[in-house]
């Protein structure tokens, strides 16, 4: 069952007990402070609507087939990815997903993030190939046809990219969430599992690494263990119910489920099986964790638990004064499950459970939500993952005391938000 | 039913069921076989060892040339990289931060970071020059790693690379990573 634990100190703002809420099943009644639910006259007042007959009850709508392929409400038009900054180039670039915006788990697939080294290719996937060769025994070459004949499996899976999350040095005061975590998303992957197709070429006993190799124009590559791509790696090609986007590989991707996003090759054209790493530029000079002492860790591969709050968070506003506010946000292992998220309004001084959404599926991201009402005080908000190996998302000072402030990937320490008296959200400036 | 039809359904429900045990178990038996020449144009991987490396070679002289007309444009005569006005991050620097790791201010470069020469030769094979990529040849690739290197004192000014000795070449930062993953490193309490 779950318990709201032990609060420290005196909590500025409380989070209602969970228990209470499940109890009497209603939200509203379980507030600490007993505030009323403001009456629909109030509201009416505080908006200005008057309840009249709106115009698109009086004509017909769009036709169907307008267009054949759905598109967002045009006043969804601010939901998009964004770039961060301008770089040196637009392909060698990044651009995030809007967190903010997000419900639920999955990523629509024109809101995933991207990260390219060399653009987005456009291939035929008529001419497109996969070959899989080096230390096997039956050197193959398929097509995207024959390939999806092959058994195929569905799962759901998050994909972060191991830069996300550039708070080692300082954060960012106008960065919000897309900014801080937009390069997270969640999918259901269809495709092939790779140890199909490597039970199909025969391995040799000596193949401990696989290379996966892009047919982008930077023919991206990375060593992937053995152990890894006989486990629950695979050669998708569907992504949320159709083929997948160009900007995530189309026809064909490797998904290697909790692993750094760089890994997930895009446009895979060709696996070679070696018996040792194959030490490529992206598991080198990127990629690659530099410790205080100089020395740098090399394959990283596993994404560890991580949450963060999207709603509310940087860059919003508490726009209806104090009172009730959902708490949601998304939390993620690249070891498996989530245990359990707990959430602070206090900057960490006291921690509630936050209550997660079913399905809990390994690897993939979890949706959390608390009830909150809000006094009109400052507040810091933050939520803190701990994954079924019992691993805790550390504070950034903790993080930091071990690694130093100059190893770029894998930064997963809590995410503070602060909110003003006057309701607007930011990223906490220490 | 009679007799003959209840083991005529039997022998069908039997059948079937063999039909996809097997087809589970045996090998799917759906692609090509391929030959190394047929996609030897594909093959273009080079290890840290040196496998994978092509016949050709290239001197620090020839790379000079090779390098202040297809790669100083982005990342300077002298491998320093290039700051572009308004945009973040710049051209990446290729040369120098030796001593530079373990500061606070790391510059991170093929001479001071990179654990192996063939990466370079791999990396520009595949991607450089950025607005060309896999447009040098096999002996221009050799001479412009060299004069990478060079640019960066790892080898002299009379180096030529080949596919014997530019695996031989000792980076500074050789013994600099930890291959073994030693998360979790981080150990925080609820
Ligand atoms: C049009 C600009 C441009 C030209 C010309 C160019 N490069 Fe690059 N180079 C880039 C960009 C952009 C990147 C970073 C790509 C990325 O982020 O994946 C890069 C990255 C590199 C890197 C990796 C640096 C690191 O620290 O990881 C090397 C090495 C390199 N280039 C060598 C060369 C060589 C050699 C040439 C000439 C044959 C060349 N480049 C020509 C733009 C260019």
């Amino acid at each position: 069952m779950v318990k709201p634990h032990a609060v420290k100190g005196t909590p500025s703002q409380q989070l209602p007990d969970r228990r209470a809420v499940l109890k009497t099943g209603a939200a509203l009644s379980a507030f600490v402070g007993g505030a009323s639910v403001p009456s629909l006259s109030m509201a009416q007042a505080a908006t200005g609507l008057s309840l009249t007959v709106p115009e698109w009850m009086k004509v017909q709508g769009r036709g169907i087939l307008s267009p054949p392929y759905g598109v967002p409400s045009p006043f969804e038009k601010d939901v998009v990815r964004r770039q961060r900054e301008v770089r040196v180039t637009d392909t060698a670039a990044t651009s995030f997903s809007p967190l903010q915006n997000s419900f639920g788990t999955i990523t629509p697939n024109g809101l995933c993030f991207e990260r390219h080294h060399a653009g987005v290719p456009s291939i035929d996937p008529d001419r497109h190939r996969l070959v899989i060769h080096g230390l096997v025994e039956r050197p193959l070459v398929l097509t995207m046809d024959e390939l999806m004949r092959f058994p195929s499996v569905s799962r759901i899976a998050f994909l972060e990219c191991s830069g996300n999350t550039p708070n080692w040095k300082s954060v960012n005061p106008d960065f919000g969430v897309q900014q801080t975590h937009g390069l997270l998303m969640c999918c259901e992957w269809t495709g092939v599992l790779l140890s199909t197709l490597l039970d199909e070429v025969g391995l040799g006993p000596e193949a401990k690494w696989v290379l996966a190799e892009g047919a982008d124009a930077a023919a991206m590559t990375r060593s992937v263990p053995i152990a890894k791509a006989l486990d629950d790696a695979m050669v998708v090609y569907g992504q949320n119910g159709e083929r997948l986007r160009p900007e995530q590989g189309y026809p064909l991707r490797l998904l290697l489920p909790g692993y750094e996003g760089n890994m997930n090759i895009k446009w895979l054209r060709r696996l070679k099986l070696g018996d040792q790493p194959f030490e490529t530029r992206e598991e080198t000079s990127k990629y690659t964790d530099l410790m205080p002492d100089g020395k740098a860790r090399q394959f990283t591969f596993v994404m560890e638990a991580k949450s963060v709050i999207t709603r509310p968070s940087g860059g919003q506003r508490l726009s209806g004064g104090p009172g009730f506010y959902e708490i949601s946000g998304l939390a993620w292992s690249g070891h498996g499950r989530i245990d359990r998220v707990e959430v602070s309004t206090d900057g960490g001084q006291s921690w509630h459970e936050a209550q997660l959404q079913e399905p809990i599926l390994s690897k993939a991201v979890v949706r959390f939500r608390a009830p909150w009402r809000w006094d009109g005080k400052s507040a810091l908000l933050q939520s803190r993952a701990i994954d079924e190996t019992g691993y805790v998302q550390p504070r950034h000072g903790e993080l930091v005391d071990v690694r130093g402030v100059n190893s770029f990937y894998h930064y997963n320490a809590i995410q503070t938000w602060s909110v003003n008296p006057d309701g607007k959200v930011a990223i906490h400036v220490a | 039913m009679s007799r003959s039809v209840a083991l005529a359904v039997v022998l069908i429900t039997l059948g079937l069921a063999a039909d996809m045990t097997a087809a589970a178990a045996e090998r799917v038996g759906i692609g090509h076989a391929i030959s190394p020449q047929d996609f030897a144009a594909w093959d273009i991987d080079v290890r840290g060892d040196g496998a994978g490396l092509p016949p050709g070679q290239g001197s620090v002289t020839q790379g000079r040339e090779i390098f202040s007309q297809t790669c100083a444009a982005c990342h300077g005569d002298k491998g320093e990289g290039r700051a572009v006005p308004g945009a973040v991050g710049g051209f990446d620097r290729l040369v120098g931060g030796f001593g530079t790791l373990d500061t606070a201010s790391p510059t991170l470069t093929v001479g001071s970071y990179w654990p192996y020469a063939t990466t370079l030769f791999d990396y520009v094979r595949r991607a450089m020059p950025f607005n060309a990529p896999q447009s040098l040849t096999n002996d221009q690739l050799y001479a412009v790693s060299a004069y990478v290197l060079y640019m960066n004192n790892i080898v002299p000014e009379d180096a030529v690379l080949d596919a014997l000795t530019l695996p031989r070449v000792k980076m500074p930062n050789q013994e600099g990573f930890i291959t073994q993953d030693p998360r979790p490193d981080v150990r925080s309490k609820p």
